[in-house]
């Protein structure tokens, strides 16, 4: 337990990287958006 | 690189490269003003000296270590080792279409991107043929991707809703011979809306986005009629008959906000109480030089709105009540990939938009800009130049998202907001590029009052 330091979270983007990539998830712009652009707030579909 | 802010009272650090987020106190905000790799195993001298005015020094070791086992543990200054996979996505399969199926439309938005519907092209509806052709075209070139997303877009599709019916019946019964299974959208301004349409939206759309700006005023002095008069009294009961009967299926009450409206949270707000739960509020895009637009100026006004309606938010949560709200949403353990994360939407590559001439474009936004018309379905023809330049605008051939803080949550940015903007889909469009960074702070900032909500509650 740190005292000076909480972390939020416990995912690393770095292991996503290595089985990424396969291209199942939502294109981004399909859902709410159609005029800006985010993409962390899909879905990993695998 | 981290990127570190103070926001509602938390100092918050992301450490870009693995996502990692981290509430620190304000020792350890200064101490990281101080320090980087590469880490000594104790503190640096000239570190203590400098900082234990205002700290004692045992604090400032102590700190100095949880820095160190953060750095070690891989999530804090951590490295940027993914342009490997940039290359990655360059020969993928086109999953998903927006298919423009009116370019006409029952209202005259002051704003609209595209000319009031037609995208300046001529009022055209698109027929069936056209419509089954650009399903054979998916369906022809999506590869072994077996979710297909195609979008009902317009103009306002219910101009021409006896061709969406008959295009979701020809897609639908394609999908077991092809091993495919479509996912259909529609976004509509609900001028159009009754019983009939509402039902087939319902069974048949997995999303649907509903379009409207917000309080009466708001939305009536920007999205009206040809006649000049309002549209909110006609479609908010038929947003709120199609969502009650919706289920737990997805949509989104849509609102775009102008320089008219920049107390936009107080929008958002208003949809909420109207009874909807899934909102979205997106800035306007268009010409900087028009009465509506947001431009440099505006930004330090949305920028504290949008920090007002994040902390509204947390308010409201915290008696018990909640809604998403589109930009604040985001998954910091189960979000998308980093090879994902290296391009935006997949405009141009995964994703194309087609009018109802049969004509192939990146998306909905570059329609009408002939330097970017990919090809025509009747003539077969498809530009496989254009796809590849569109794969290849990943972060990493984006001077600005390179060295961005944001690069791995908005992945780019919109490759036509910088085309509009800049004549360049690789120049990011700098205000864009502000709005998401300030939307980020707050989502992020939400992720950490929440968790502390949550302990609290649990002590």
């Amino acid at each position: 337990m740190m005292k000076h330091i909480v972390t939020i979270n416990k995912a690393n983007l770095k292991k996503s990287a290595e089985k990424g990539g396969c291209g199942k998830c939502q294109a981004s712009c399909q859902s709410a958006c159609k005029t800006s652009c985010t993409v962390a707030n899909q879905k990993c579909e695998k | 690189m981290i990127h570190k802010y103070k926001l509602n009272g938390y100092n918050i650090i992301l450490d870009v490269n693995s996502g990692g987020v981290h509430i620190v106190d304000e020792l350890t905000y200064d101490l990281l003003d101080n320090v980087k790799p590469p880490f000594e195993k104790e503190c640096p001298a000239n570190v203590i000296e400098k900082m234990q005015r205002f700290y004692q020094e045992r604090e400032i070791r102590s700190c100095y270590e949880e820095v160190v086992e953060l750095y070690n543990s891989g999530i804090l200054y951590s490295d940027d080792d993914y342009e490997k996979y940039a290359s990655y996505a360059v020969a993928s399969p086109v999953k998903a279409m927006c298919l423009l199926i009116s370019q006409d439309c029952n209202l005259r938005c002051e704003y609209c991107f595209a000319s009031t519907g037609d995208y300046g092209c001529g009022r055209k509806l698109m027929d069936l043929t056209t419509g089954k052709q650009a399903i054979d075209f998916l369906l022809e070139n999506s590869g072994d991707r077996e979710n297909l997303e195609l979008d009902f877009f317009g103009g306002e599709p219910l101009m021409n809703f006896e061709v969406v019916k008959q295009i979701v019946e020809y897609a639908r019964s394609k999908e077991a011979e092809y091993k495919k299974r479509f996912r259909f959208t529609i976004t509509t301004n609900g001028m159009l809306l009754n019983d009939d349409v509402i039902d087939f939206v319902n069974k048949e759309m997995s999303n649907v986005v509903l379009s409207v700006d917000g309080r009466p005023e708001v939305n009536d002095r920007v999205r009206k009629r040809v006649d000049g008069t309002g549209s909110y009294d006609r479609i908010m009961p038929k947003y709120k008959e199609l969502v009650a009967k919706r289920g737990d299926k997805d949509y989104y009450v849509r609102a775009t906000f102008t320089k008219y409206n920049l107390d936009f949270a107080n929008d958002v707000f208003h949809l909420y109480k109207e009874g909807f739960d899934q909102l979205s509020a997106e800035p306007v895009v268009g010409d900087p030089s028009m009465p509506y637009a947001i431009t440099e100026k505006e930004l330090p006004r949305v920028f504290g709105e949008y920090e007002r309606l994040a902390e509204m938010m947390l308010v409201n949560e915290n008696k018990g009540k909640k809604f998403n709200f589109f930009h604040f949403m985001l998954d910091l353990d189960q979000g998308p990939c980093a090879i994902k994360r290296l391009r935006g939407c997949g405009s141009g590559n995964e994703y194309v938009a087609i009018t109802p001439d049969g004509d192939i474009y990146p998306c909905h936004q570059f329609v009408g800009i002939e330097e970017y018309k990919m090809g025509n379905l009747m003539a077969g023809t498809f530009d496989m130049d254009i796809k590849k330049e569109f794969a290849a605008a990943h972060i990493y051939s984006k001077e600005e998202c390179r060295k961005c803080w944001a690069r791995f949550y908005c992945s780019g940015g919109c490759n036509a907001n910088n085309y509009i903007y800049n004549h360049d889909i690789h120049a990011a469009h700098k205000l864009s590029c502000e709005l998401e960074k300030k939307r980020l702070e707050c989502a992020i900032m939400m992720k950490a009052a929440r968790m502390v909500e949550k302990e609290h509650f649990e002590d």
